[in-house]
């Protein structure tokens, strides 16, 4: 039985980078509980000598030449897009301090 | 009755200088702004279109040989990267997204001459089956304004239905082409795994993500799939397509072996979507086609894998959206830290945060095993499953969703039932096989129901045929 608890939300909401209201936090402790109580259901399922499936077609190492392809999009076409920019670089807060 | 022709018709009239493109672009705008108040389309790419429709007009003027889609106009779910309005993939967090470059899918419609002509709605990343997870609004059912259209495809099966394009296409993760197809009455298609490029879509599940076109025929539908059905170099999950394509493949039903799934039949189906599977597969066996049931016992297993698979890929793949490089930002944010957290807290949606969550849990240290290497081996079982259903019978058959579509608001904010209504849905989409959902009737309700019918992985080719069939005699 996974009952959450609103201190393990804080903790996940961090995790994933994510500010969240009081109101956030106890609706989705609730309704992150349930469906970790719903998905639980395959602890039942016998699995033995199954490999984990990561791909369904059966690709493996899909290797390519190593080459620049100019696909027409400038660093500036990108830069424009950042909320902030300077001197050609994409400008972000403070890291330390 | 469409206001359009058989797609390949238009395309073969603008090349014969009977059509213009301005004009087919003009009509398809007229008719997106007359059903405005169905809320299908985010944004229209008017400007560029019209810019495109001339230069096609022009080409046939000079003599110049177009493609197999010259001039048709056609619609984008919002979470295509495409040049002429913003990519938002209905979020708040994309809002003035401005693509430097246009998904593999455009481009290829594009070389053969087709003009998007407007951008649809979806469920927010295409997290949902109603549109209501949708940043901006919700898209109305066709048949009922009081009624979703489904999802996340939602806009692009809504525009298909009210004639604003010759086509749409969209994006099918866990169900999000075939289920709106149901609840519209449109056709389709959810391609094998790797037969259509992810480059340049929004991502959501890497593992599953697939491209397809929703219309009002299998023939349009094949059509157009077979422009953009292929390896992709900026793609290094795509396979090589049919080298026979995947239009005029043998419609013949005689002796076709069929498996009507008995897991999609039970409890929690409502009662006339049975009657009209039932009466499909009575057709289909009156055509000459050899109809059983098959069990495929793992089928709601799958739902609790996917509901494990889904939200672990999405918290990764959603990681990148950041409030740094581009999209929604946290302008007052003091720190870095902070800066990430409030400019995704405020910019996502609550589908979307509540799958980072449950992402970020299923995948945390300690319960990876638990949970998402749990789901990856329940995910074989069911491809095993699927393989041995498939030496059995040629193609399986069954609805597309357990309900006709349902009323606006009626699953509430309980994310748990509605990741039930995906049960007919994931489990094509964890093995990778394709599948397509042709109209199949309505209920008394005069709301549509749609006959999902999948195939091997890799039998597209012979799925369309066998649809176009089947569509034939419903």
């Amino acid at each position: 039985m996974t009952e959450l608890t609103r201190e393990d939300v804080l903790k996940l909401a961090r995790l994933a980078r994510l500010d969240l209201t009081d109101e956030e936090v106890e609706a989705y402790r609730k309704q992150l509980s349930d469906v970790l109580q719903y998905v639980a259901q395959l602890d039942q399922v016998d699995t033995a000598g199954l490999e984990p499936t990561t791909q369904v077609t059966g690709l493996k190492n899909v290797m390519r030449e190593d080459q620049v392809i100019d696909y027409g999009v400038s660093p500036e076409d990108l830069l424009r897009l950042a909320p902030q920019s300077q001197d050609g670089l994409i400008k972000v807060k403070r890291m330390i301090g | 009755m469409s206001q359009w022709l058989p797609i390949a018709d238009i395309a073969a009239k603008v090349q014969a200088g009977e059509l213009k493109a301005t004009d087919l672009v003009e009509q398809s705008l007229k008719t997106i702004e007359e059903k405005k108040e169905y809320n299908a389309i985010i944004a229209t790419t008017a400007e560029r279109a019209r810019q495109r429709a001339a230069a096609i007009d022009k080409a046939v003027q000079d003599g110049e040989q177009l493609g197999r889609l010259a001039g048709v106009p056609f619609i984008a779910k919002d979470n295509f990267l495409v040049f002429g309005a913003e990519t938002t993939a209905a979020s708040n967090i994309l809002k003035g997204f401005d693509a430097p470059y246009q998904s593999t899918v455009i481009e290829r419609l594009e070389a053969e001459g087709a003009i998007c002509v407007a951008k649809a709605n979806l469920d927010a990343f295409a997290h949902g089956i109603s549109t209501e997870n949708s940043d901006f609004m919700t898209t109305k059912n066709p048949h009922d304004m009081t009624r979703v259209p489904g999802g996340s495809s939602g806009g692009s099966a809504a525009a298909t239905v009210l004639d604003m394009a010759p086509f749409t296409i969209g994006s099918d993760t866990g169900g999000s082409i075939r289920q709106p197809s149901s609840f519209v009455g449109c056709v389709g298609y959810k391609p094998t795994y790797g037969l259509t490029s992810r480059s340049g879509v929004v991502p959501m599940i890497s593992s599953t993500d697939t491209m397809g076109p929703l219309t009002r025929t299998v023939a349009d539908n094949a059509w157009v799939f077979d422009v953009f059905a292929g390896q992709d170099p900026l793609d290094s999950t795509t396979i090589s397509r049919d080298p026979a394509g995947y239009i005029d493949a043998a419609t013949d039903l005689t002796g076709k072996k069929v498996g009507l799934i008995t897991e999609y039949m039970g409890e929690g189906v409502h009662p006339e979507v049975q009657t009209r599977i039932r009466e499909a597969a009575e057709k289909l066996t009156a055509a000459g086609a050899d109809v059983r049931e098959i069990s495929i016992p793992s089928l709601p297993l799958a739902l609790a894998a996917y509901y494990i698979i889904c939200p672990a890929e999405i918290s990764s793949n959603l990681s990148r959206h950041d409030g740094q490089r581009y999209g929604h930002s946290a302008p007052d944010a003091t720190n870095l830290e902070e800066s990430y957290a409030k400019a995704r807290g405020t910019g996502f949606g609550r589908e979307a945060k509540r799958r980072i969550m449950i992402g970020t849990y299923v995948l945390s240290s300690g319960y990876y095993d638990a949970y998402y290497r749990k789901a990856q081996l329940v995910r074989t079982k069911v491809i095993a499953e699927f393989a041995k259903a498939f030496e059995d019978v040629d193609f399986l058959i069954g609805p597309a969703a357990p309900t006709p579509a349902f009323k606006i608001g009626e699953t509430g904010d309980d994310p748990l039932q509605a990741y039930l209504a995906d049960i007919m849905t994931v489990a094509v989409s964890l093995a990778g096989v394709p599948a397509i959902v042709v109209p199949a009737g309505t209920t008394t309700d005069n709301l549509p129901v749609g006959l999902q019918i999948i195939a091997p992985q890799r039998k597209d080719r012979d799925l369309f045929g066998f649809a176009a069939g089947t569509e034939a005699i419903l």
